[in-house]
């Protein structure tokens, strides 16, 4: 494939756009708006050219870019997408111009700060999805901390310095872990004679046994690589940081915290924890399974008892990503797409509730239920699309958080009736608690004089709302053009869990898991080594040192 | 052979021409450097020795004297303080510390030592009429004393047991009484070089020095000695064969500690610059953790360029972190608390961001220098097979990152308790903290240059 460029514009353009922001005028709210508005719909133009020519049926890295970077030891910038990043990238340029118009009006102090922390952290999160090199990736998923910590500390609401800090303090600490497994994990593969911190590489080099992991040190870098995407996730019980930081953050902090920031967490599971650790992820599955199900049910029972709308809606996000775990470490290739697609959902509907609830406190300064009650009377529009988006993310028919849940569970319940059947207790408990503040929100009579005289939504609140609507209409119902992407790369990430027979007959290794993890059923019968042909064919190029 | 550093003593600023002329003295040090590059070996029968390694360290020690000094110019006017002997005596200390750089024999390394040392001792006291700057000068004087005594005295332990004091001749000689006494000399002297890179526990000085110095003052204290002593014990594991494995340990504890005891003091203080010295002294334990490495291996060069390269990331990022308390402090450095710094965002937005990125790089966040040297270190660490004491380091990571995000959250998120009128930045110390800020980014992003040759540093240090 010829080198583009695409993925590194992508990636730096919100930085271009952060750089002409400086040259404007603090004061000049006007113009910085529309520049930084410009840049982010610029870029998601850009970002759908992404899809054009996207290779449905190829397994490996596409739109790839390659170059070396720093040479001791050897770091490149490795770039590249499949199905699985192809549509994080987009919902990533989709949520931030959407942010941005959140924060038009309600954002007027330090105007010209904001846009350019929003920016950034676009780009930081483009990065983490592109970056094919384990450095590369480290840090852009740690720059990425640094303007949500401004945007949650400066803009935020009461609580929001101790929120913030929670926030950077917890994502730290996983991370910080993470750092040292990536480096053991760069000594393994140096002492094998193969030194490279490039995801594909080490992909190949694992499944052609190269470079072999002793089961134990498989087991504890999986634990590392696993706790920082869990705390991101975040899995239950690591998830008391999300709440606070939703609480208190700004509505496009919010809506770009659950939009895009979780996904991270899930992202890293699928990048790196399956493939790269196959047997730690079969031991340890069904453990993680047993939380990501406590997360949803216990999420969903919280989210229920919440007085604070936004807060409810945080909770809520702790109980969907539980599906999204749940879905991944059932290795069944339906319900890892139903988890990939999950995790689009969430970011639009979840998105727009954190969008409504912005507007609502845009109008009365509060997220209290009890303040308000009765809204449908003098705010029509608004509670005909917060329905619609309570109802996509209750998981109705015909719109999007259906589909997801759907696909993980049908995946689920073919491997593990019984994680299945609790999971779906959260369903039933999403719709109880959505429907049910929807109701003492915007149902009944009026019961505070000053809601009365609320206005409705101006044309641009309508506008971005109405967008997100339709995109939850569409991948409910047109779901296919979705899946269809992304079912080249379910099927290549199950595959690469397996491991080659002489590898596995090691011994050791073979711990009963490897029989009962997999399912073949529903990927072509491939051999395992044509696929590491297909995902290693940037490091084919690279010259091994 | 060797101009190397007694190029800044000639220039000695008495009459006139005041930093002016201790800036060309720096920079020409800076420049002589070259000359020692193109012709390596040892001189003055084997007391130096000239290679990569030294250079390096030259380098950093040249290069903060120069910033230090470029920096200062504007404090010294406001604090009114005579720049002359100021500047003299920096480029005194530089020279002692030059000459620790290339020694290759211990009597040498002890001279540059109580070179640095004496007029470090006196450059802490420079605000005479203020008590605590006197009253660091004197727990410096006291304790650095001690801890001189120490080296010396394990020098001395040293050539009983083998017959010399070149680094290259230092086996014992053949007989078992020999073999424990260089074991304590070489004790008294880790002992001697711990003190001076205020590594745990013999870091009870540092924050009162740091705090009590005047900043800029502390701002080299910070980085050329400190540089100048890793480079010393650098130099000491890698050519005594006795050192390595008796160091080992010490070093393993002493990293361990520095980084708990430096970094948990930092988490309860109010004013910044004590906040900066306790940091100082955890980072001295993640340089440590390097040499921890170098000891541990037959092929220490991984953890010694991780060493050097953290010297550089830390150099530039604590001067100008010390050179901004210097300028923010104001008049007579009052207003150096964390208290002091609300909103300072809003008021000095470019100080501001400079500092931030300075407390980011110290916290180790991408593309900063500081997440470089850490990663370099955590490198070294694993090849090792320290794993333990990674981890130890990542936690402590996640320690530091509490209070230099305190710092910016004051910055940044709370509204300023009192009104401190904003003083003009002098443009001297805009374009040290400039560089300083451009070397944090680019060491971050592109340190293939600056990797490479501490690299070749480490590879010909024997």
């Amino acid at each position: 494939m010829p080198q583009t460029y695409l993925l590194s514009i992508l990636t730096f353009l919100p930085v271009a756009g952060t750089l002409a922001l400086l040259l404007l005028r603090d004061d000049d709210h006007v113009w910085i708006r529309r520049l930084a508005m410009t840049t982010a719909v610029v870029e998601f133009a850009l970002s759908l050219l992404l899809l054009r020519g996207f290779d449905l049926h190829a397994a490996g890295y596409q739109w790839e870019e390659f170059h070396n970077w720093i040479p001791q030891p050897p770091i490149h910038y490795h770039l590249g997408i499949d199905g699985l990043s192809l549509f994080l990238v987009i919902l990533t340029t989709l949520l931030t111009p959407i942010s941005i118009l959140s924060a038009w009006k309600s954002i007027d102090q330090r105007v010209k700060g904001f846009f350019i922390s929003l920016l950034v952290l676009e780009t930081g999160v483009i990065g983490v999805f592109v970056s094919l090199d384990l450095f590369l990736f480290f840090l852009f998923w740690e720059v990425m901390l640094i303007p949500m910590y401004f945007l949650i500390g400066i803009w935020g609401h009461g609580r929001r310095i101790y929120a913030a800090l929670k926030f950077v303090l917890y994502t730290m600490f996983g991370s910080i872990l993470m750092l040292v497994a990536i480096l053991w994990l760069y000594r393994i593969t140096a002492v094998a004679g193969y030194p490279t911190f490039d995801v594909a590489q080490i992909q190949s080099l694992l499944a052609n046994g190269s470079v072999t992991l002793p089961l134990r040190t498989e087991y504890v870098l999986f634990g590392a690589f696993f706790l920082a995407f869990a705390i991101k996730v975040p899995l239950f019980p690591l998830h008391t940081w999300l709440p606070d930081a939703h609480t208190e953050a700004p509505t496009a902090g919010s809506v770009m915290l659950a939009g895009v920031l979780l996904k991270m967490g899930t992202y890293g599971m699928l990048r790196f924890c399956l493939p790269l650790f196959p047997d730690a992820a079969r031991q340890f599955a069904p453990y993680i399974a047993v939380l990501a199900i406590v997360g949803i049910v216990y999420g969903a029972l919280v989210a229920m008892v919440q007085v604070d709308l936004k807060r409810l809606v945080a909770y809520s996000s702790v109980s969907h990503l539980g599906f999204v775990v749940l879905g991944i470490f059932a290795f069944h290739q339906i319900s890892i797409q139903g988890a990939v697609y999950q995790m689009l959902n969430h970011g639009i509907s979840t998105g727009a509730l954190f969008l409504c609830t912005g507007m609502l406190y845009d109008r009365r300064h509060t997220y209290l239920i009890s303040e308000f009650g009765g809204l449908a009377t003098p705010m029509p529009v608004l509670a005909a699309l917060y329905l619609f988006s309570t109802f996509a993310s209750a998981g109705l028919p015909m719109l999007n958080g259906f589909v997801g849940e759907f696909l993980i569970l049908a995946g689920t319940f073919q491997k593990h009736e019984a994680w299945a059947s609790w999971a779906a207790l959260g369903v039933i408990f999403s719709s109880l608690y959505l429907l049910w503040s929807y109701q003492r929100v915007f149902y009944g009579s009026v019961t505070q004089e000053k809601n009365n005289a609320l206005p409705d939504l101006d044309k641009r609140e309508r506008g971005t709302l109405i967008v997100m609507a339709a995109l939850m209409l569409w991948m409910g119902i047109g779901s296919p053009f979705f899946t269809r992407r992304t079912e080249a790369y379910t099927q290549n990430v199950l595959q690469l869990m397996q491991r080659p027979q002489a590898y596995n007959a090691g011994g050791a290794r073979t711990n009963g898991a490897g029989a009962s993890g997999m399912d073949v059923n529903h990927a072509p019968a491939a051999a395992p080594g044509l696929n590491a042909a297909a995902y290693g064919s940037a490091a084919d190029s690279v010259k091994l040192k | 052979m060797l101009v190397m550093l007694l190029a800044p003593v000639v220039p000695k600023s008495r009459h006139g021409v005041l930093a002016g002329v201790s800036l060309v003295g720096a920079a020409l040090a800076l420049a002589s450097t070259y000359y020692p590059a193109m012709h390596p070996g040892l001189a003055y029968s084997g007391l130096f020795r000239a290679d990569a390694f030294s250079l390096f360290v030259h380098w950093i020690v040249c290069g903060s004297a120069f910033l230090v000094i470029f920096g200062s110019i504007g404090y010294l006017k406001r604090e009114d303080l005579d720049a002359a002997e100021f500047c003299a005596l920096i480029l005194f200390a530089t020279a002692g510390m030059g000459v620790m750089a290339g020694a290759h024999e211990l009597l040498t390394a002890f001279i540059g030592l109580e070179m640095s040392s004496i007029a470090s001792y006196i450059l802490a006291s420079y605000r005479r009429d203020a008590p605590r700057s006197n009253e660091a000068a004197m727990k410096y004087f006291l304790l650095g004393s001690f801890a001189t005594a120490f080296f010396l005295y394990g020098i001395a332990l040293s050539f009983g047991a083998t017959g010399s004091t070149h680094l290259d001749l230092m086996t014992p000689l053949a007989n078992d009484s020999s073999h424990t006494l260089l074991k304590i000399g070489l004790g008294f002297i880790f002992i001697g070089l711990a003190f001076k890179v205020a590594a745990a526990p013999f870091q009870l000085w540092t924050p009162d020095v740091y705090e009590g110095a005047p900043a800029p003052v502390t701002a080299l204290l910070s980085t050329g000695p400190k540089a100048a002593a890793f480079a010393l014990a650098l130099r000491i594991l890698a050519s005594v064969d006795a050192a390595a494995p008796l160091w080992f340990w010490a070093l393993w504890v002493a990293a361990a500690l520095s980084v708990f005891t430096g970094n948990l003091s930092a988490i309860v203080q109010t004013s910044v610059k004590r906040m900066l010295a306790y940091s100082s002294i955890a980072h001295a334990g993640y340089i440590l953790v390097a040499l921890t490495a170098a000891a541990a291996t037959d092929h220490p060069e991984a953890g010694i360029a991780a060493a050097l390269f953290y010297l550089v990331s830390y150099a530039l990022v604590k001067m100008g972190a010390f050179l901004i308390v210097a300028q923010l402090g104001g008049a007579g450095e009052r207003h150096v608390d964390i208290e002091d710094f609300t909103g300072l965002g809003r008021r000095q937005p470019a100080m501001a961001a400079c500092l931030s990125l300075f407390l980011l790089s110290l916290l180790g966040l991408p593309i900063t220098a500081g997440f470089l040297g850490k990663f370099y270190v955590f490198n070294a660490a694993l090849e090792s097979n320290l794993i333990w004491l990674a981890i130890l380091l990542a936690l402590n990571s996640v320690i530091g990152s509490y209070y230099y995000l305190r710092v910016i959250v004051a910055m940044y998120m709370r509204e300023p308790a009192a009104e401190i009128a904003a003083e003009p930045v002098p443009w001297t110390l805009s374009v040290v903290l400039w560089i300083a800020a451009a070397g944090t980014v680019y060491a971050g992003l592109f340190p293939a240059r600056i990797i490479d040759f501490a690299a070749k540093a480490a590879l010909n240090i024997r």
